[in-house]
């Protein structure tokens, strides 16, 4: 193995916006929903719509950490047999078409587990991915992926959770890539109040981590957003824009060229729309 | 065989178990595992299950020599443990009565639980309404329609059944469901997850809890027979009634222990839950065991004629046994089962739970090739009331093919 080390695009990424001011915008998008060739048009758009890094999500069938707008994403993805393989192939896809931001894979452990561990990580680096979050793996089970992940020159993204409490501090201080905090108790999905220790909470994963922290579950507008942008490094919409590709469905599955473009384009101003505002 | 100790301290079976879940929930199974070490030496923790098994569940229950179904089958003297006796008609109280007891200890008010076939969800309920605790049972929709007597009674118990209508709407998302919903309240909700399946604790709580049916068992075939049986025969769905019955047995290597999974319509169709038989190792709700699954690692929907089986995963307890080839684990199909339950039925009057009666028929096919002094045990885990429409049913549909 070579024992050159190459910056991870994560941390360059959060290097230049530190210096800009900006707080980072996150799409997480459900791979095959409604195709793959369709991912890969609309992660391009992400990118045109500001996103700073992506979050391509694995279709899974029984995803524990995700409320119903993902679940049925994921329901129509299985339809047509989306496999984690043909997810990590988005990203390269979407490279050759020019897109620069980072990527990062969102999946559930088993599907990681049944390709085989080194495999899945080879191909992420393969593929052009710089991290990954496995959102049913907790640290006391991570030991070999984490080993894996740090060869491949991947970050392993941890998530935190306000009932964490004695466990922020050693989840947070061991990061890489960035910190994961979960906003609330519950599972991801669209809402209008967030964990009311939140400040606190984020106050504290900030003290005990050495990498950014980022913000997710159930962020769905730009207020929101920019609530959040001020005690974070970033933020992570996940439901939101997964439900905008839900609603817009009839035009990416038209058959229609100029429909097709008119829905990514309803996408990507949907994405462009959340980006939060410079603080200054 | 040296015999290990398990689970371990990280919760594992050798390479099985563990806890793979949201990290919204570890903070919740380690209290849990906390609390439950703290009491489960406990004098007065295990006297108040005690009393409570045996005055309000009727334990023990009966170790009961099947005759006529001995004399049917020309082999083993066959013993039936009458599980079925169990106040709610189930092994299933055994577990909940110990679950909830220790979430009263915990402080906890509110109580959820999933529920496949109904006997865990109504033995939750009942516990729940004996200690005073608010219930709320997850049901697959479409469990709720095979089993609506099962919905009215968890009803009539005083707890809210809500129905599940995400994925296979069977037992499977009924757990995804209650484990999401646990994600949401964990603060001053307890789960009596109802098998031994799940994140550690769960799969050894659960069967702490069930091994009052091997220890009586054992107690009870010593003054009988004077000596340990040669088989044990129990159903496996998530695997709490097999544990329960196989564990205190699992060091006596003399005695053959037979876990029987539920074939559907036959392990080469695309309908059965042979999990053992037809699937292969990964995680799944919360541990690592054996699954049935696609090549990418997609769970695959399970197919039982019996709700109480119908789940693609399996307890990682029993994974382990596999492996280690203390116990095996075999297949019967729903006609299989069917037939056995009217053989029980016309046999000795008892109408057995179609989980149960996957037993009965590999005990009819294993009983045939021993020798008559030599004894089998049928674990009955529940009685057949439930199914009974449901059978009625499939009968009128024109049977397995319909």
């Amino acid at each position: 193995m070579s024992a050159v080390i190459t910056p991870n695009a994560i941390d360059e990424v959060f290097e230049k916006l530190k210096r800009t001011g900006e707080t980072a915008l996150i799409p997480f998008l459900t791979m095959g929903d409604p195709d793959l060739e369709t991912s890969v048009a609309l992660v391009q758009a992400a990118e045109e719509a500001g996103a700073h890094m992506i979050e391509l999500g694995v279709p899974y069938s029984d995803p524990l950490a995700d409320g119903p707008v993902i679940q049925r994403a994921s329901e129509r993805a299985l339809r047509s047999r989306i496999s984690l393989t043909d997810c990590i192939e988005v990203a390269s896809k979407a490279r050759s078409r020019g897109v620069k931001m980072p990527f990062i894979i969102f999946t559930y452990y088993n599907p990681a587990l049944q390709l085989g561990l080194e495999r899945f990580f080879g191909l992420l680096k393969e593929n052009g991915f710089s991290g990954a979050i496995i959102p049913d793996l907790p640290m006391e089970e991570d030991e070999e992926p984490r080993r894996l992940a740090e060869r491949a020159g991947i970050h392993l993204i941890p998530l935190v959770a306000p009932t964490s409490e004695a466990r922020v501090e050693r989840i947070a201080s061991r990061a890489t890539g960035f910190v994961y905090c979960v906003s609330s108790l519950g599972v991801t999905g669209v809402r209008t109040t967030f964990h009311e220790g939140i400040d606190s909470f984020l106050a504290a994963v900030r003290k005990a981590s050495r990498v950014p922290i980022c913000v997710g579950f159930g962020i769905s507008s730009r207020e929101q957003a920019e609530r959040f942008s001020g005690v974070c490094d970033g933020v992570i919409v996940g439901s939101a824009i997964v439900r905008k590709v839900e609603e817009t469905l009839p035009q990416l599955e038209s058959a229609e060229a100029s429909e097709k473009e008119a829905g990514i384009a309803a996408v990507r101003n949907f994405i462009a729309g959340l980006k939060p505002q410079r603080t200054v | 065989m040296s015999q290990q100790v398990v689970p371990d301290l990280h919760g594992r079976f050798g390479p099985f178990g563990g806890k793979y879940v949201p990290e919204t929930l570890m903070n919740a199974l380690i209290e849990l595992e906390e609390a439950y070490n703290r009491y489960k030496d406990d004098p007065d923790f295990l006297a108040e299950i005690r009393y409570l098994l045996k005055q309000y569940s009727g334990r023990p229950t009966p170790l009961y020599y099947a005759e006529r179904l001995t004399r049917h089958v020309g082999g083993a003297k066959i013993y039936l443990k009458r599980e079925d006796l169990n106040h709610t008609g189930a092994h299933k109280i055994n577990n909940a009565i110990g679950q909830a007891v220790l979430a009263k200890r915990m402080g906890k008010t509110k109580v959820i639980a999933e529920t496949g076939a109904g006997q865990h969800g109504v033995a939750s309920a009942t516990v729940a309404a004996l200690l005073g605790l608010e219930c709320k049972v997850f049901m697959g929709e479409e469990d709720t329609i095979r089993q609506q007597l099962n919905v009215f009674r968890m009803k009539l118990l005083g707890a809210e059944v809500v129905p599940v209508m995400s994925g296979t709407r069977t037992l499977k998302d009924a757990c995804n469901e209650t484990l999401r919903y646990w994600v949401s309240n964990v603060n001053d909700t307890y789960y009596i997850l109802g098998s031994a399946t799940g994140p550690h604790p769960y799969p050894m709580m659960v069967r702490d809890f069930q091994r009052v049916i091997g220890l009586e068992t054992r107690d009870q075939i010593l003054e009988a027979e004077g000596r340990l049986p040669d088989a044990i025969i129990a159903a496996v769905g998530g695997g709490s009634n097999a544990i329960g019955m196989f564990h205190p047995f699992v060091g006596d290597e003399s005695v053959r222990l037979i876990g029987v999974e539920a074939a559907g319509r036959g392990v080469d169709t695309e309908f059965h839950a042979a999990t053992m038989t037809k699937g292969r190792p990964g995680v799944f709700q919360g541990s690592m065991s054996y699954v049935l699954q696609d090549e990418g690692g997609q769970v695959l929907p399970a197919h039982s004629i019996s709700a109480g089986l119908d789940y693609p995963g399996i307890g990682p307890e029993h994974s382990y046994l596999k492996d280690i080839k203390r116990a095996q684990y075999v297949p019967i199909t729903d006609l299989e089962a069917l037939e056995a339950l009217k053989l029980l039925s016309r046999t000795e009057g008892i109408i057995p739970a179609l989980e149960s009666a996957h037993a009965v028929a590999q005990a009819l096919k294993t009983g045939r090739t021993m020798k008559p002094d030599e004894i089998l045990i049928i674990n009955l885990s529940g009685r057949g009331d439930k199914d009974v429409e449901s059978i009625m049913k499939y009968e009128a549909e024109g049977g397995p093919h319909a």
